[in-house]
Order: structure tokens, then C-alpha cells, then sequence
């Protein structure tokens, strides 16, 4: 009975959606203020609806409902509560449940939070919002239905895939449709702008807090992904420049530049067009990358089993969405008004340079990431494009672009001097240069190069202390004058220099990685050693251990640095009956500086009867956790930025000219 | 006439934007396709090889079912074949197997053949998901004639 109430609310809230869709676009142009008030009630009732349905399906997995076949493929009534609730999910019809629910969300949140907005622009904008939630709904329910129930019903379930119980991945899906979908609403702002054929600052002031909220997001769930991956695949590597990864770091990169695009259009009026067309190119490499996951064309490590003919209905929405959007483009954009104008060097320069080089570098990735299935079509060859690919266009694109950070927000409106910018960055420069040099004189091995890195990331975190240390005007009065200007720094500059650092810290541990992560496999018997790195690890054996819903082989080492024991590194080779799988767990130890990491392999009899040797394979992974680190301080920037009075107060009434906007205390977002 | 002037100056700077911007982009295509002839990996299947050679000398992929039986090990080093049921390759892998590698599984391979046709796997790819089956296995299976549809 409830999954049929999960059905039917399905269905009722793709009927809500196609009447959001037709209120919020056919409103505004028959100017019917009731018509255009309704499709806020539309966008909450649709949430109301997918609400229940997903906790319809959220139920059936609780209790283990095994006469719906998602449920009986996907779950297994031993399996751990968490990893019940996380299975809704953790499957293809699952999951699109959830996009359109965080979908709806977003939705509603549009018309709970924008009671500023002026009537028609909010109506079409949830008016192409439900016209995306329509679309895929629609898909949810012909394609990919999760209520669909078997007769009769199994005993017990299948389980749910092994490699994905795990708390990392259980959140990486929500964080990471939160940011595909999030870019839906940027998405919906660019169409309704083109419709209504107006973009102006308070536009810009609208839409940025979503794009903000939305690449958070996107960051949160990629590096949870990445995470993952390092730890569970046993790899010893957290990105491996494969087809789905490459899906999410490029809504992720065009994220990023229409974040800084629309800072010009919020400040100076320019670049209206072109933001407009970032937030349509952004949601759509959203689409593209869940076109890419779901219908499997690519050979990737982390796909899954799936279905063409759903491959083809997500292909079908990408290109009506695609297609539809840049046709409004390219009819509508004509029609916007040319912004301010501004020097060669400026912040608006520094900010053109950086979208022209964000750009270029998803250009790139997405080459990388398409050129394989485009050969395949013409010449019927299969190739695979690797890491080697990505490090030779990536890397000299983004090289520049992290040169240019510090500069950016130090840089002034409209026109700005050179020469003094690069003056107040002295400090940062020389920290740069120390650290390059003691990289220099430390490291053995590739030394310039890691030296060059870590000097680039000493110059980004460095660029963004001596923003604030300038912002407060540091050294040049009074120490207290200082502290008291600190304080009232708009949140948005702290925000800026935040992520901004955080860029830097994540620098440090790609390049640390890179330069210096050590692997070493090797065959070994209780009581042997081997070293790795700074490290010594004696293999004390392996017994058995239990979990829950699997057992497992666990290898014991002891970690010893520089003679003394630090710790334990336990690693397990579990197998999971019900699902008849094995998985590795590769044991981690970590401090901020560098991971030392272990897989248990298989075993094999040893070099005398009755012994019995262990594959194992060891890294030393030296900065690793500042990847991470990295990634949680951009957030946080962003989370920061997010907070300003500015966003949550919203735009200033609309009837002023879009370039009077009062502009606070000299701050950029 | 001040008016008029500053009008051709805001196209002026559109077009320079413009132009810059399809400068960059340009240079970062034609960067992109000219690294992407050094750096493609080309997908051999067992047939492919039997009948074209062996391609010596290039990091290459391979791809097919784990020969039921194939599978030893010589130290730490695995040794297996693979098959697309008309013709088989040995596989040499030094590391640790991924969890779903089994006999009768299809994966494929990153590695360079060695003189003797034996290919040396730098990198052994299994899916996180047992019925999941590489595309290109799938389409040499599709070739040889041994495709069935999957069970589900």
C-alpha cells in the first residue's frame, strides 16, 4: 500500500509540474498577478508531493519490502540500518527519485526565499524550473519507475552493491546532485532573463547566492567522491581523470567561472550576455554528466550496470534542454543592453581572464572526456584517454589562472595599476620564493617542478592573507584602527580570500601527491618488513574478523617512524555473502602532513609448507589530507560569502539603474 | 556625437572580448587535439591481435573475459588470459587484483605487450559492479559472435 501512495504521489507531482510549468510561462505574458502567484504554491506542493513519495520508497527499504523489485535488488534485510536508508538512493531509479526531489527543493526555495523578486521574472523562473521537473519526472516515471512490484514476492534481497556501504559515498550522491541540480536554478534565471530580455546587478544579486549554494554543494560531493575513492578502491589515488569524474568536474569548473562572471554583472553592469550564457552552459555539462553516469556510453572504473534505452531518454532531455536554451540564446541575448566599460586592467579584466581560462580548461576536459565516444562513432576505433591526456591540457590551462589569483580581487574597478597591485603582493611573492627554494634544497627526486607548485600554492595562500592584511590597511596606522576594520570586513571579502586560500591549501596536497606519493607491492610473510617513505611497517599477520554483513581477512602492520611505534594499520579483505563480493579495505593512517596507507591482497602459499604469504601493496602519500583540507576551506569560503547581509538581505529595490547600485565598502563577493 | 562614439566603443570592446575569447578557447581546442595524438590509448581485443599482430612498443588496452582455469600466480605477479571466445591473450599484473576481478569476468587492461605477445598490465580494471560489462568487452564479444543479451 505505501509504495502505491509513493506511486501515485509521483504522478501527481509530474501533473503539478507541467502546471507550474504552463502558469509560470503563459502568466507573465497574459500579466495575470493570480496565475503568477500560483506557481510559488506549485513549486511548494511539488515538493510536498515528491516528499512523500520518497519517503514512500525510504519506507519500503526500511522495512524491507522485497515485493518492490527496487527494493529486493537493492537491499538485503541484514544489512545495517544506515546503509538501508542510504540504498534509497544508491541505485539508478533511486537516485533520480532524489535529483528531482532536490530538484523540487530548489524549486520551492526559489519561491520561498525570493519574496523580493518582481512577479513575472519569479513566475517564469519557476516556470522553467518546473518544466525541467516535469521532463525528468516524466522520465522517473516511464524509465526508471522505483515502485514497480514483483510477484511473488523473494524471501530476501540482493543487496546493495558492497563497494557502496560506505559513509562516504552514502552522502556523495545528495551533495553532489545538490550542486548538479542547484545549477538548475541558475539555469532557470538565465531563461527567464532571456525571456523577460533584461539582466541587470539586481539579476546578478538574485542569482549568484544559487550558484554559490550550488558549487558548494558540487565541491562537498565531489571531494566525498574523490575520498571515497581513495580509501575504499584501494588505489592510493583520488583522482584518476576517468569519464564520470571528468562528468562532475566540468558543471563544477563552469560553476566556478559563472560564480566570478556574475560578480561583474552584480558590480559593473558587464559581461550581462555572457553570464547568461555561463548559467545555461553550466546546468548543461550538469546534464551532459548525468547523461554520461547514467547511460554508461563510457568506459569508466566507476560505472555501473545500466540500461541504453534510459541512455537515450536522458540523451533526448540534454538535447531539448541544450538546444532549447542556447536557441533562446542566440534569439533573446541580441537584445541585452552592452554593460560598463572597463580597462585592460581591472578587476573586470581579471575576472574576463579568469572565465576565459575556467572556460578553456572545461573545454579541455570535456575533449578528453567526449573525444573517445566521437571516434567510436566515426571511425568505429576504441581508444580511452588517460591522465597523460589531462595533464597536458589541464595543467598549463589552470597553471596561469592560479598565478592570477592573488591578483584578482586586489585589483580595482574599471581601471586599475599594475604595477602598484603587484607591489602590495611582495610579501606573498617572497614566501613564495622561500618556500621554492627550501622545496628546492629539501626534496630529492623531480624537484623543480614540486618546488614551482608548492611555491604557487604558498603564493595563493599567502595572495589571500595579504588581501585582508591590505583590505584592513595592515602596518599603515594604528595597530587597533586595523583590528577595528577587521571586524567590520564585509563577509563576502572574507568569504573571497577564504576559498581562495583554500585553493592554495588544495594545491599543496595535489602537488605533494604528485611529486612525491611512493607505492611499493610486495610479497610478505608474518613478522617481515618493508619501508615506505619516512615509515616502517612489520606485518604482524592476519586473523579473521566479523562484521555485520560480511566477513573478512584482517591484516595487522605496525607502523614505526624513526624506531618508534606510532600506530596500527589494520586492512581487511572482507566478502560480502549476500551479494557474493569481495571489497578492500585499505587501512589509512594520517596525519596532516601525509598519509601512510596499506591494501591486503590476496594470498598465496609461502615459501615453506604451512606458511602463507600476503600480497601487499603500500603508499606514502606525503600532503594527501590537504587535498581534502583544501576543499573543506573553499567551502567554508563559500559558506562565509553565502552569510553577507548583502545576499540575505537581497537586492535593492528594483527601480534604480542597474550601475547606481550602492557599492559596499569596496568589497567583491 | 558623444553618444554615437561611446556606442562604437562598447562594440568595440564586445568584439575584443569576443575575439580574446575565441583566442583562448581556440588555443585550448588545438592544444587539446594536438595532445590528445600523443596521448590516446587505443582498445585491442584478442582477436584484433591475432589477426593484425602485435603491437609492440605502445601502451595499449585490452579486453575480454577472464579464461576460466587461466588464472596462476608466479610470486607476486598474476598470471591470466583473457578472451573474446575466438582468440585468448596472456596478461601478466603485477599488483593487486581489483575485488571484482574473477574467472569468467570480463575487464580489461592498461599495459604494453611484450615482445613474446604477452601483455604486461600496468593496471587491471574491474567494475564496482558484477554486472556491469565494459563496452569495448562487450562489443568484441559482439564481433566474435558470443554476445548475448544480459540476463537482467
Amino acid at each position: 500500500m505505501i509504495p502505491e501512495i509513493g506511486h501515485f504521489a509521483l504522478v501527481l507531482a509530474l501533473a503539478v509540474a507541467a502546471v507550474q510549468t504552463g502558469l509560470g510561462l503563459y502568466g507573465p505574458a497574459l500579466g495575470d498577478a493570480r496565475l503568477m502567484a500560483m506557481t510559488s504554491r506549485a513549486a511548494s506542493l511539488q515538493v510536498i508531493l515528491l516528499s512523500v513519495s520518497f519517503a514512500a520508497l525510504t519506507y519500503a527499504f526500511v522495512v524491507s519490502d522485497f515485493s518492490v523489485i527496487n527494493v529486493y535488488e537493492n537491499s538485503h534485510s541484514a544489512k545495517p540500518m544506515l546503509y538501508k536508508i542510504t540504498g534509497v538512493w544508491g541505485n539508478h531509479e533511486g537516485t533520480m527519485l532524489l535529483w528531482i526531489l532536490i530538484l523540487a527543493i530548489f524549486g520551492a526555495s526559489v519561491a520561498g526565499f525570493g519574496t523580493n523578486l518582481p512577479d513575472s521574472l519569479k513566475a517564469r523562473v519557476l516556470g522553467v524550473q518546473g518544466l525541467i521537473g516535469a521532463v525528468f519526472t516524466l522520465f522517473v516515471v516511464l524509465a526508471s519507475n522505483p515502485f514497480i512490484r514483483l510477484s511473488p514476492t523473494p524471501i530476501n534481497g540482493t543487496d546493495l552493491n558492497p563497494l557502496l556501504q560506505d559513509p562516504g559515498l552514502a552522502f556523495h550522491p545528495p551533495f553532489l546532485y545538490g550542486g548538479y541540480v542547484g545549477l538548475s536554478v541558475a539555469f532557470s534565471f538565465a531563461a527567464a532573463a532571456l525571456i523577460e530580455g533584461r539582466v541587470d546587478a539586481a539579476w546578478a544579486r538574485w542569482v549568484r547566492p544559487w550558484a554559490l549554494a550550488a558549487w558548494a554543494s558540487l565541491t562537498v560531493g565531489i571531494a566525498l567522491g574523490s575520498w571515497w575513492a581513495y580509501y575504499e578502491l584501494g588505489w592510493g589515488g583520488y583522482w584518476f581523470w576517468d569519464p564520470v569524474e571528468n562528468a562532475s568536474l566540468m558543471p563544477w569548473l563552469a560553476a566556478t567561472a559563472l560564480l566570478h562572471s556574475a560578480i561583474v554583472v552584480e558590480r559593473r553592469g558587464a559581461l550581462k550576455s555572457w553570464t547568461v550564457l555561463l548559467a545555461i552552459l553550466a546546468f548543461s555539462l550538469s546534464l551532459l554528466g548525468t547523461f554520461l553516469v547514467r547511460s554508461g556510453v563510457l568506459t569508466s572504473v566507476h560505472a555501473f550496470a545500466v540500461d541504453p534505452e534510459r541512455g537515450l531518454f536522458i540523451l533526448g532531455i540534454l538535447i531539448f534542454f541544450i538546444g532549447g536554451a542556447l536557441a533562446l540564446y542566440a534569439w533573446r541575448a541580441p537584445t541585452l543592453k552592452l554593460g560598463g566599460l572597463f580597462a585592460p586592467v581591472s578587476r573586470e579584466s581579471a575576472l574576463v581572464v579568469n572565465n576565459l581560462l575556467l572556460t578553456a580548461s572545461t573545454a579541455a576536459v570535456l575533449i578528453g572526456t567526449l573525444y573517445p565516444l566521437v571516434l567510436e562513432g566515426v571511425t568505429g576505433e576504441n581508444i580511452s584517454v588517460g591522465p597523460p591526456f589531462f595533464n597536458s591540457t589541464f595543467v598549463p590551462i589552470i597553471l596561469p589562472l592560479l598565478l592570477l589569483v592573488p591578483f584578482g580581487p586586489m585589483l580595482a574597478w574599471k581601471r586599475a595599476d599594475a604595477l602598484a597591485t603587484a607591489q602590495r603582493l611582495y610579501a606573498a611573492a617572497i614566501a613564495a620564493l622561500v618556500v621554492g627554494l627550501i622545496a628546492l634544497f629539501v626534496i630529492e627526486g623531480s624537484p623543480i617542478l614540486a618546488a614551482a607548485g608548492l611555491a604557487i600554492a604558498t603564493w595563493l595562500v599567502a595572495g589571500a592573507f595579504v588581501e585582508i592584511a591590505e583590505r584592513v590597511k595592515l602596518w599603515r596606522g594604528p595597530f587597533a584602527q586595523s583590528m577595528n576594520r577587521l571586524k567590520g570586513l564585509p563577509r563576502s571579502a572574507w568569504g573571497t580570500a577564504i576559498a581562495h586560500a583554500g585553493v592554495g591549501v588544495l594545491v599543496f596536497g595535489v602537488v605533494g601527491v604528485t611529486a612525491g606519493a611512493q607505492e611499493r607491492v610486495v610479497l610478505m610473510q608474518a613478522g617481515e618488513r618493508i619501508e615506505i617513505g619516512p615509515y616502517e611497517l612489520t606485518f604482524e599477520g592476519v586473523s579473521l574478523a566479523s562484521g555485520p554483513n560480511y566477513e573478512a581477512d584482517r591484516g595487522s602492520f605496525t607502523v614505526r617512524r624513526g624506531g618508534e611505534t606510532v600506530g596500527m594499520l589494520t586492512p581487511e579483505k572482507r566478502f560480502y555473502p549476500v551479494a557474493r563480493m569481495p571489497t578492500t579495505e585499505a587501512a589509512i593512517r594520517t596525519t596532516i602532513l601525509d598519509d601512510v596507507y596499506v591494501v591486503l591482497g590476496d594470498p598465496q602459499p609461502g615459501a615453506s609448507a604451512g606458511q602463507t604469504q600476503w600480497i601487499v601493496r603500500a603508499y606514502h602519500n606525503p600532503l594527501q589530507p590537504l587535498v581534502w583540507v583544501g576543499c573543506i576551506v573553499m567551502v567554508l569560503g563559500s559558506i562565509i560569502s553565502l552569510s553577507d547581509r548583502r545576499l540575505r538581505v537581497g537586492a535593492p529595490a528594483r527601480k534604480k539603474p542597474a550601475n547606481s547600485t550602492p557599492i559596499v565598502d569596496g568589497a567583491s563577493a | 556625437m558623444a553618444r554615437p562614439k561611446r556606442t562604437r566603443t562598447r562594440k568595440s570592446y564586445r568584439a575584443a572580448f569576443i575575439g580574446t575569447a575565441v583566442l583562448v578557447l581556440g588555443a585550448a581546442v588545438l592544444l587539446a587535439l594536438s595532445a590528445l595524438e600523443d596521448t590516446v590509448v587505443f582498445f585491442y581485443s584478442p582477436t584484433d591481435v591475432a589477426e593484425k599482430g602485435v603491437p609492440t612498443g605502445e601502451y595499449a588496452r585490452i579486453g575480454g573475459l577472464v579464461v576460466d582455469g587461466s588464472v596462476a600466480k608466479d610470486g607476486a605477479v598474476t598470471i591470466f588470459s583473457v578472451t573474446d571466445t575466438q582468440n585468448s591473450i596472456q596478461v601478466a599484473y603485477g599488483g593487486i587484483l581489483p575485488d571484482l576481478f574473477r574467472e569468467g569476468q570480463g575487464i580489461v587492461a592498461e599495459g604494453e605487450f611484450e615482445p613474446t605477445g604477452r601483455f604486461a598490465a600496468s593496471r587491471v580494471l574491474a567494475k564496482h559492479d558484477e554486472n556491469y560489462m565494459p563496452p569495448e568487452v562487450a562489443d568484441a564479444l559482439k564481433a566474435s559472435g558470443q554476445w548475448k543479451e544480459a540476463t537482467e
